[in-house]
């Protein structure tokens, strides 16, 4: 049940991805697409399950550029629609970004980008703040749950007032924390689609949708642009609040802003230090901006990733030197503030308390050294697959066929849980050294390979997840097979885009709205290009070394190896155990096995482990999920396997 | 409800190891305190972080406004420790002399430890730290009362259960059930509300 309905007035606690969502319901949406992505999946998600009650279209499209192609399809019909993506995804949907902010859109369309500084879930801290200015369309960046919800609502505004693209940035501690929202109206009424394209080439509400002519659009565009900074000039987003006279303003916006009020409250400066909190970032309300920085000659600005507001500020003050006067600015370039990884409150009170030269000292000196003490004792926990995760059994076999064949093969990584195999590479058993973005494994497979002539010979493999598949391996796979690449082409199907919480993707039979589809089957896009084609099981590892191995003995070009089974968190697999799994104690040889613990030193299951006291492999039944691959690992056969009781 | 949070903000750390249950916690605790009335912010993560890692929910609990969803470092005043390592790592960063912290004694293992690589404290040893750094601590079998009640993920209630008990937090039984019966069905109710009282007579 979904309290994303809630009537207007009812105060609710909504994570801020939900808060996004209420906001585009309020502000009357009618398409929503995206491809799933953390922290942003919530948004697309939340919205397919009001989708009746609210007449939507929500589509999980097949990879971000195509989701904008599909929100702008309706903006064109004069509906207003939201495409929504993490930071990657803004890479991946940027060419026909840029296209498409030269030719204007219609109906309000807002671009949500969900970004993940510090990287809590993404293999970069990438950031998209800089496509606005280069694209020159506004940038909003909301700073509480409740702005979250009444930004998302007015950016719909605001992108038909200027007839272009809106861009709202979100983050990890945004998105994924959860505060208190009061609930705004929903609309009664609906829009329908209509797209004219007989008027005048010049006329944006009835003429076609085309960039050209280049130079006169550009002329409007930018013409719009300032329009949106007049706006911002007075919206009630952004705010001041502090003394009227500070001896330091603080710039900030997104969650920024509340680490930036919490420092100076823990520093116990709020008679001293004010903030500027803008939610408007792109372009910057420039009179806003000279007023409050007329305030004070110290000014710190507080932003994650790059130095974005940083530098905007500083080339505004440059440019009206003479009527400013100078001012020290503090903030990432100079390393007041760390120039990478996420912030939190901690961090922006150090840099205060180094500006303002005021002590911040909570815990007395033999307390901090208990905790210090206490710490060390703290074993590390690394990330690392489930138990009864597929890919844990896929990456044991590909290891061994690799092994087995002696010639230093080498797996070219992808995007997905399977990523830990490089992240951590004991993990994958050190068989993936190369992690970049969606797709590009099955590129650089396909390069890898023809460097034969350069005398580099060792087998290539790459692996990708189902979704992934869809996402941006295809063009790669049909790279490799057209340029006759020599590689072993391994999908890690697991029934779903798993990381992200089992949405939908072309090969299942449900779309986001819950409808039955046909599955657009992996196994014959592959054989219709050409490529031999081979399913196994995961589990069952001797068959799957058998294949493997014989895909790397052979010549050709490419060879898929599909290899499924659910992701063991999958609502269909979650708590259902297939196997009961035991250690015999009595067969176990424990050090004294010849394998040198395989099962617990090498194998890294979690419910696997070891008994100190007793040196034997022991199962942790609360942990164990029944996949019963170790019982297949053991050359002792003391880890016994039953089919497990059905509940 | 009359009872009032003791402090303004109470900030309260829920942790332990991912798929443990730490996210389902946060939001039923959460869901109690908005019901009565409070402000709660809640800070986490999910997606990869969570794959067999260390997890952590923060939560803010005011009656005056949305705070930064991160506590700041030596401000917990309340700790829920769904794993004994995760809960002592939690403490060391944001422990203070005042902190209270409620432990469940299940062990998970973190991979280093399996393979030989690292060693996990003895449970006495966590134990004992904690009494020598908070106020006041609990540790209970709450992995054993949720097996006993037929599946491990219940531990996660039954520390709620155990956490209304103590009655650090303005939470009890029928704020519980209200809030559990918005989303679940009525089998599902049934078996959480043993949780929670057992969680309760463990205290």
């Amino acid at each position: 049940m979904s309290n994303l309905l809630s009537p207007a007035g009812t105060k609710v606690l909504f994570m801020g991805n939900e808060a996004i969502a209420r906001g585009a319901l309020e502000a009357g949406v009618s398409v929503a697409a995206g491809y799933p992505g953390t922290p942003s999946s919530e948004i697309i998600e939340r919205l397919a399950h009001v989708a009746p009650e609210r007449k939507l279209y929500v589509e999980w499209s097949v990879n971000e550029k195509v989701a904008l192609e599909v929100a702008a399809a309706a903006s064109f019909a004069g509906l207003r629609s939201m495409c929504v993506m993490k930071q990657n995804g803004v890479n991946v949907a940027s060419d026909f970004l840029l296209h498409l902010t030269a030719s204007g859109t219609r109906g309000g369309l807002v671009l949500v980008t969900c970004e993940d500084p510090g990287a809590l879930s993404s293999v970069n801290e990438g950031e998209s703040r800089y496509f606005a200015r280069m694209l020159e369309i506004p940038l909003l960046e909301p700073s509480s749950f409740q702005e979250a919800k009444d930004l998302t609502k007015w950016a719909f505004e605001l992108s038909e007032t200027i007839g272009n693209v809106v861009m709202l940035r979100s983050v990890t501690r945004m998105s994924h924390a959860s505060g208190n929202v009061i609930c705004g109206k929903l609309p009664s009424k609906f829009r329908q689609a209509k797209f004219d394209y007989d008027g005048p080439v010049m006329d944006s509400q009835t003429g076609p949708m085309i960039s050209t002519p280049v130079v006169a659009k550009h002329a409007l565009h930018q013409k719009k642009l300032k329009e949106a900074e007049a706006l911002f000039e007075k919206s009630p987003f952004n705010q001041y609040v502090g003394p009227a006279k500070p001896q330091l303003l603080i710039i900030t916006s997104s969650a920024c802003f509340l680490y930036s009020q919490e420092a100076i409250k823990m520093l116990n400066l709020q008679k001293r230090v004010g903030i500027l909190k803008l939610a408007s970032t792109w372009p910057l309300p420039q009179k806003l901006l000279k007023k409050y920085l007329r305030l004070t000659n110290k000014i710190m600005i507080v932003e994650e990733v790059l130095p974005f507001l940083e530098e905007n500020v500083k080339v505004l003050a440059a440019g009206i030197l003479k009527e400013l006067g100078i001012k020290t600015f503090y903030g990432k370039i100079d390393m007041t503030l760390p120039a990478i990884g996420e912030l939190n409150p901690d961090l922006v009170a150090a840099a205060l308390a180094k500006i303002m030269k005021v002590k911040y000292k909570l815990l007395s000196a033999a307390y901090a050294k208990e905790l210090q003490e206490a710490a060390a004792l703290i074993p590390a926990r690394e990330q690392t697959f489930c138990a009864g995760c597929p890919h844990r059994a896929s990456f044991w076999n590909i290891h061994n066929a690799i092994a087995l064949d002696g010639r230093d093969g080498f797996v070219c990584g992808d995007i997905g849980c399977y990523s830990m195999a490089a992240l951590s590479p004991a993990t994958g058993y050190h068989t993936m050294p190369t992690l970049h973005s969606m797709g590009s494994g099955t590129g650089l497979a396909s390069g890898f390979a023809k460097l034969g002539s350069f005398g580099f010979d060792k087998p290539i493999l790459t692996v990708c997840g189902d979704s992934t598949f869809y996402h941006a391996v295809i063009p790669a796979l049909i790279n490799a097979q057209h340029n006759r690449a020599n590689i072993t082409f391994i999908v890690l199907d697991n029934a779903g885009t798993a990381m992200t919480g089992f949405q939908p993707h072309p090969g299942l039979t449900t779309s986001a709205l819950k409808d039955v589809v046909p599955a657009v089957e992996i196994a014959a896009i592959c054989s219709a290009i050409g490529a031999k084609v081979m399913i196994g099981d995961p589990f069952n590892l001797e068959a799957t070394s058998k294949i493997l191995t014989s895909f790397l003995a052979e010549k050709g070009s490419v060879k898929v190896l599909i290899l499924r089974q659910a992701c063991a968190l999958s609502p269909e697999k979650k708590g259902k155990k297939i196997f009961d799994v035991k250690v015999n104690e009595e067969l176990c040889l424990g050090e004294s096995c010849g394998c040198n613990r395989l099962c617990t030193r090498i194998f890294r299951c979690p419910a696997l482990t070891w008994d100190r006291t007793k040196k034997k492999a022991v199962v942790d039944e609360v942990i164990c999920a029944g996949c019963g691959v170790c019982y297949s690992i053991c050359p002792q056969k003391a880890i016994t396997k039953t089919e497990a009781a059905t509940k | 409800m009359k009872k009032q949070v003791y402090k303004d903000p109470m900030n309260v750390i829920i942790t332990g190891v991912g798929g443990q249950g730490n996210v389902l916690a946060s939001r039923v605790l959460a869901g109690m305190l908005v019901t009565a009335g409070y402000f709660v912010t809640i800070g986490e993560t999910f997606g990869m972080s969570q794959r067999g890692g260390s997890v952590m929910s923060h939560l803010r609990i005011s009656r005056e406004s949305v705070l930064s969803p991160q506590i700041p470092q030596g401000r917990a005043d309340v700790i829920i420790g769904l794993e004994p390592a995760e809960a002592l790592r939690v403490l060391t960063r944001y422990g203070h002399p005042d902190v209270v912290a409620l432990i469940n004694s299940r062990v998970v293992y973190p991979i280093g430890v399996i393979t030989g690589e690292l060693s996990y404290p003895p449970l006495a040893e966590i134990e004992s730290t904690f009494k020598k750094l908070t106020a006041r601590s609990w540790v209970i079998d709450a992995t054993v009362a949720a097996v006993e009640l037929g599946n491990p993920i219940l531990s996660n209630i039954v520390m709620i259960g155990a956490l209304a008990k103590t009655a650090l937090l303005p939470i009890d039984r029928r704020a519980f059930e209200k809030e559990i019966a918005k989303d679940m069905a009525a089998d599902k109710c049934k078996i959480n509300l043993r949780a929670f009282d057992a969680g309760a007579g463990m205290i």
